[in-house]
Parts: structure tokens; sequence; C-alpha cells
């Protein structure tokens, strides 16, 4: 029997302070919004599950908001982003319009995939979101496709790939490592380490748990990053994306993160203590840290809480559209299945 | 004016949970994400957070009642100012409902929708001169050229013609192929397009299906189909799904090839036939060819189809020779097959290398003043069901020849097809000849066993005519 090892959880965000440096307040302004969009759309999304609007598998990005928020600020047009299943914050960072996403999360013709892909399977060819994908791993490769073509046509685009701890023990993980670093493909492998694979916390699940190190076999360099901070995501992503994009080939970000909600909305959590959750997010929460700046540097309590009320109203008006709008024609049972 | 906070459901099945425990009180002020309620059900657990920002001016069910449905207002909040949401204030009883309108009754295949459009570059049904090669190649240019050749041809007139064709797989660059099919690509088109991969095919199937979602027209070839089982959740999960997955937005035009089946005493796990295991796949094209000709225009239209294309071939088929036209533009149209051999007394239908045994058995059948009409499939998805129905509405016969294993394989489906579609055409049950129910053995004899031959399809026929 494996003997049990001791618990890095929570507490392991703390490995990796750093001193990053400081977002202008413009910039602040600006991931406070997005981070904040995130968070009411995750928390409206949860609430229209408890509702019943949302069927299936429903997995919320909320704790987990400075990442995508943090790195899309290196991201230019024609960049590439691919993730797993929780792929809510991804899409609101590429620019997808909130109300696509929820009518897609509700099952209407108005979503992204007319209604046909749910929460899981979301794209967006003109945002570059690439899914959205529900098998546990094989967004990766996929990831390294899009980078090839990058490659391929000789531009300078790279591809965010992101997927969880969890996925960053699959076999095609390091069979994508193997062939990005053998073609010095442009891509940044982005493990969102939120310490659990659904119930299975990385300690019990992972040989070795600094992921980072994981393609040191292929040469890849990588880094932990504590991804609860803003500052400290755009500044590790954006030296990687840097280094992409100038044609040196792959990089490794392991965000340190950490999700409120279960795994999905039907999981009580249990593996884990209501204290430990609490703890992260009373000491690390991303939203909280750039607001404490902004009211630092003279924003007021009331320009923030108007901030909130017309993300929530945008937000509200994108849940008010998703229920209401039309389920898709039952002709479109048969449409998308081939091209041409 | 307070808006209801409703009992949640835990998961899409719940019904009804017991409030176990309020957090809060009449007169609290609270956040988005505070923990208001605990929640259970047999199963599980869970928190209840406020969604909106406000005081809590009424509990409506007392802590630790039991079966409260799911959308019954369990409290009442008073927004701070505008926090009150249009959402939270719906107490629709409606809300949990089933599916509204269920698709109608008549599903049908997609395939059999009106979208597969003839391929516009070819121009060409399956009853024209360039469409019915088998019998008729007048007028036509043709040079022999062995199965391989047509494939590398076919490859190495896409890739001139269209600068996002790339070949990758293990050993089709420097190597030339493990069989030689991309033998001097990589001496014409470089190692930017002729790329050998490393022994990883989950991963490199997954980058070229990247590559095909990005616009690009990648060739996949797997040394043998019985590794692409390392890779099948890429071809379906990535490749086959993703046009309806995303409403339409993006596909991946990629062709997936390699040979298939049975070669000659490489044992069980070199040996599969994977037909059937690929033509049940929507969002696939499966394509089967027996002939240089064919291969090398299906070829072509693989490359050029916006879709998926898995492509089978046949080791034992690759140094067979064939007339193929000589013509800028040979390309067969996926989706239609072929018939082989014209006749009115019993229907073969057969594909790939079963094939050789329904030809070989026409022949001898012919001996005994028996005219077969053999059909080669050519492609097994989608399946052209017509001209099997057309020709067993002559003979009333038919003969199925695979050598893939016999349980839910393309030749039960064609039984069932012309069992429910034309149950009245038939004279006699129809018959399947494949390949015996047991993994591949190594031994000769008995690998020639397991296998088709041209002796059990003459005995096929024998016996729907009744001889």
């Amino acid at each position: 029997m494996p003997t049990e090892k001791t618990s890095q959880t929570a507490d392991a965000v703390a490995h990796v302070w750093s001193d990053p440096p400081d977002l202008s307040p413009d910039q602040d302004l600006a991931a406070l919004r997005e981070m904040l969009r995130i968070r009411r759309f995750e928390e409206k999304a949860g609430q229209l599950y408890g509702m019943g609007f949302i069927g299936g598998f429903c997995h919320l990005y909320i704790g987990q908001e400075a990442v995508v928020v943090g790195l899309q600020i290196s991201a230019k047009a024609g960049d590439q982003v691919i993730t797993t299943y929780r792929d809510h914050g991804h899409m609101l960072a590429a620019g997808m319009d909130p109300k696509g996403v929820m009518a897609e999360l509700t099952g209407r013709a108005a979503g992204y995939s007319k209604g046909k892909g749910g929460s899981m399977h979301m794209f967006s060819a003109e945002k570059g979101f690439y899914g959205g994908h529900g098998i546990v791993g094989a967004s990766v490769p996929v990831g390294a496709g899009l980078a090839f073509s990058n490659l391929y046509r000789g531009n300078d685009n790279v591809c965010f790939c992101y997927f969880g701890d969890g996925a960053a023990n699959q076999g095609q993980v390091y069979e994508t490592f193997n062939m990005a670093e053998l073609w010095n493909l442009p891509i940044i492998f982005v493990i969102e380490n939120n310490k659990y694979a659904m119930g299975t916390s990385i300690e019990r699940s992972s040989a070795t748990t600094n992921l980072s190190n994981r393609g040191a076999s292929f040469a890849i360099p990588g880094q932990q990053v504590d991804g609860m901070d803003v500052r400290a995501v755009k500044a590790a992503g954006q030296s990687a994306v840097e280094a992409a994009r100038a044609g040196k080939g792959p990089y490794i970000l392991e965000m340190i993160t950490y999700r409120y909600r279960g795994h999905s909305m039907s999981d009580p959590a249990k593996y884990r203590t209501k204290e430990e959750v609490k703890k992260v997010r009373d000491d690390h929460d991303p939203i909280a840290q750039v607001r404490k700046r902004l009211l630092v540097g003279g924003m007021s309590e009331d320009e923030l809480k108007q901030i909130d009320r017309d993300i929530r109203s945008e937000i509200n008006a994108a849940a008010e559209f998703a229920q209401n709008a039309p389920e898709p024609e039952t002709n479109q049972l048969l449409t998308d299945v081939l091209a041409g | 004016m307070p808006s209801e906070i409703l009992m949640p459901a835990l998961s899409p099945t719940m019904e009804e949970g017991k409030l176990a425990k309020w957090l809060v009180k009449e007169g609290d002020a609270v956040a988005p994400g505070d923990i208001i309620a605990e929640i259970e059900t047999d199963k599980a657990t869970m928190d209840v957070e406020a969604v909106d920002e406000g005081t809590i001016t009424k509990l409506l069910v007392a802590e630790g009642s039991a079966n409260i449905a799911v959308n019954t207002p369990i409290a009442l909040i008073a927004g701070d100012d505008l926090a009150a949401t249009p959402n939270a204030v719906l107490p629709d009883p409606e809300a949990r409902q089933e599916p509204k309108a269920k698709p109608g009754p008549a599903v049908k295949q997609a395939d059999e929708m009106p979208s597969e459009k003839p391929h516009p570059a070819i121009g060409l049904s399956s009853g024209d001169a360039l469409g019915s090669i088998n019998t008729d190649l007048s007028g036509v240019e043709v040079i022999e050229t062995t199965m391989r050749e047509a494939l590398r041809d076919a490859m190495a007139q896409e890739m001139r013609r269209d600068a996002d064709v790339f070949l990758m797989g293990e050993e089709v660059a420097q190597y030339q192929g493990a069989y030689k099919v991309s033998q001097g690509l990589l001496e014409e088109f470089g190692d930017r397009r002729v790329i050998d991969t490393p022994i990883t095919e989950q991963g490199f199937a997954g980058i070229g299906v990247g590559a095909a979602l990005a616009g690009l027209k990648p060739i996949v070839e797997f040394m043998t189909w019985n590794f692409a089982m390392q890779a099948i959740d890429q071809i379906i999960n990535s490749a086959a799904k993703t046009r309806y997955m995303s409403g339409g937005q993006m596909h991946a035009p990629i062709v997936f090839r390699g040979p298939n089946g049975a070669a000659s005493r490489v044992g069980a796990q070199h040996s599969q036939c994977y037909s059937a295991w690929y033509a049940h796949v929507p969002g696939l094209k499966v394509v089967a060819p027996s002939t240089p000709a064919d291969a090398k225009g299906l070829l072509k239209s693989a490359i050029r189809d916006p879709n998926p294309v898995v492509f089978l071939e046949n080791e034992l088929l690759y140094g067979i020779a064939g007339p193929v036209p000589q013509v800028d533009e040979w390309l067969v149209p996926i989706g239609k097959a072929r018939i082989a051999r014209a006749g009115s007394d019993v229907t073969i239908v057969s594909f790939l290398r079963g094939m050789t045994y329904a030809l070989e058995a026409a022949d001898r059948l012919a001996e005994d003043g028996i005219a077969s009409e053999v059909i080669d499939l050519r492609t097994l998805r989608p399946l052209d069901l017509e001209t099997i129905l057309t020709s067993v509405s002559k003979t009333n016969r038919l003969v199925v020849v695979e050598e893939a294993w016999p349980v839910c394989s393309v030749g039960s489906e064609i039984c069932a097809q012309v069992s429910m579609q034309a149950f009245d055409d038939l004279d006699a049950p129809p018959r399947k000849v494949s390949g015996v129910d047991v993994p591949m053995p190594y031994a000769a004899n008995l690998e020639k066993l397991a296998l088709p031959s041209a002796d059990d399809v003459v005995a096929a026929a024998k016996a729907v005519l009744y001889l």
C-alpha cells in the first residue's frame, strides 16, 4: 500500500509566492473586470443549474479566474486557445459573448454550438477558441496541432493549451511534449493545478507533484506560478509567450490555483475540508487581491461596487437571454454532421 | 421588492431534498458566494451560495424540513440597490421540465441528409465513363500502375495542387514509407511537408486533428490500422464529432490512411479489419478501395473532402497492378459503389481484399452458368445502398463478402438493410461470408481457415440459389 503523503494542499500556493511586478492601474482594472465577469457568470451558471435550466455536467471556474485572465493579456489576434471541460472562463476571456455561452449551457439554438455541444463542447472559430474538450488529455495533442499550423504557415502566433493536474498524468500529454520540443512548436502548456483531479488530490494521484518539471525529460522548460495572483500570471505568461513567438519552442506554466466549487455541480466535495476552501478564499482570492490594490490606489468602494453592478447586469441579461431563447429546431438534429 | 431564493437541484435528476441547515438568519446581509444553507439528498450534502447581494428578509422553509421540491422558494432576499435579478425571482414551476419536443419519429440517418452534395470538382456520377472504369476504360488513356504507386501519385498530385496538404506518420519520410507508399515524396516536398513522427499514434493523430481544425489538410499515415487503436479517441472524439459539437463552426479536413486487415502470417495484433469500427461513426467518411484506379481517385477525393476520412488499404493489395486513367483530375466520388461485374443471377457485395475472393468466385460461378453481379462498395460510409438494392431487385439474391469478423460487421448492416428495405425482392435469405470469429491465428493452415475464400463465396452463392 502506498503511504499517505503529506498534504501540500492550500499552502502550496505559498511556495510560489514571488514578488511579481505590479500591473498598471489600468491593467489592474481591466483584470478586475474580466475576472469579475467570469465569477459572476459562473455563479449565475450555478444558479441556473440549480433551477434546472442547465443539464448534464457543469464545471465551474470560480477561484481560477486569474489564470486565464492573466495569460490572455499576452495573447494577440490569431493565437489559439484550447482547453478541457472547465471552459467557461476561457471562452469569456477569449472574447466570446456571455449570451452565446450561457445559451449553449441552457441548450438553446442561440448558443455557440447551436445547443448541440453543451458546457464541455463549445467553440468559436472567430475568437480562435478551439474547445471545450470532454476527454481528459485529448485536447493537448490537438493544441499542439494548432501550434503546428502556426509553424507551418510561418506566422508568430502561439497556442495556449490549458489542461489540469489530472490530465497531466495522461500518456498523450507526454507524446505531445516530445513532439512539441522535437519540432519546436509555438505552444504554451498551461497546467492549471487546482489540486484535485475530480476528488483525487494531486498527492494521491501523482508520483511527483511539481508539474512544471514534467517536461524535463524533453528539455521543455517550466515554472510554477502563483495562479491566484494575476500579476504573477501575467509576468510568467508574457515571457513564455514572447519566447514562443520568437521561435524558442514550448514552455510549461504550472499555475498553482484552486477551485472553490466542486468538480462539477453534483460534487459535494467531501474530499476536502471547508476550512481548506475558506483559507484559500480568505487569503488568496484573485479578485480580492486586485480589488485591494485598486482601493489602495485611490479607487472608491462605490466605484468598485458600480463595476460589479454593471457586470452583474450584463450577466443577468445573458442569463435572461439564455432562459428565454428557443431550443434548436428539431430539424437541427441531423445538420452539421458532415461538412460540404 | 424582495426576490425569492429557490431550492436548488444538486443534479439533473434531483427532484427534492432536505433543507438541513440555515447558515444565515433573517436580517443578515449576504454577498455573492456566501454560503447561506446546506441541503441534503440521500446521496450528498451541498452548500447553497447566495448569488445576489442583499439582505435576507425572510426564511420561508424551516431548518430540517425534508422533501422540499426543487425550485420551491426557500427564502426572500431584498437587494441592496439593483442586485435583485430577474432570475432570482423566477418561481417558474415549469423550470425543471423535460426537454420539450422530442425529435420527430422519423429519425433518419445523417447519411440520408441532402447535405451530401456531389463533390464540385468531380462532376461524375457512378454511371458515367469515369465512374464505371472497372469494365470500360475505352476512350481513356490508362497506364498499368500498382496500388502502392497509385496512392503515392494521388498524394503527390494533391500536394502539388494545395500547399496546405502535408503527410505525417511513422517512417513516411526518410524510410520512404514502411510499405514504400510514400516513396519519393520527401525528395519532392521536403521535410516541412513530409514528416517522420515518433511512434506515438495518439499524439500525432491528435496533432493532425489540431492542424486540420486550424485549416491545414493533413494526411496521417498509420503504419497499420492496428496501431490506430491507440489513436481511435482522437479520430472519433476530436475529429469526427467536432463539426457537430461546434454547431458547424469547425471541421477537420484530414485523411487517416494505412493498411487494414490481415496481411500474411503477422498474427492477431496485426491482422484486424476495422471496417465496421469506423463505418459506425457519424462524422466520418470511410473508404476502402480494391483497385489502383479507385485508390488513386478516391484518395484524391478524400484529401479534398472537408471531412475526416478513414482510408482503409490492404498490404496484400499494394503490389497489385491495374489500369489507372492518365487524366489530370482523376477523382472517384466518395459514396458511390462500383459494379465490378454485371450479372443477373446473384448479387455479391464486397470491398477491399474481399473483392479478390468475390471476383474469383464470380469467374468460377460463370463456368457453371451462373451470372454474378459483383459490387465493389469502395466507400463504407456513406454506404451506397441504392446500388445494392437496385442489383438485388434484379437478382433477388444477396451474398456479402468481407474479411472482418462477422458480428456487427459491414456485411451484417447490408444484410439488415436489404432485409428491411427489399424483403419482397429476396428469393432467399442473404448470406454473409466473413472472417472466422477468432483472433487471427499465426499457423499458416489456421490463418487460411480464418479468412474467407473463393470457395466460401461460391458455396454461399449456390446456397442462395438453392443449388
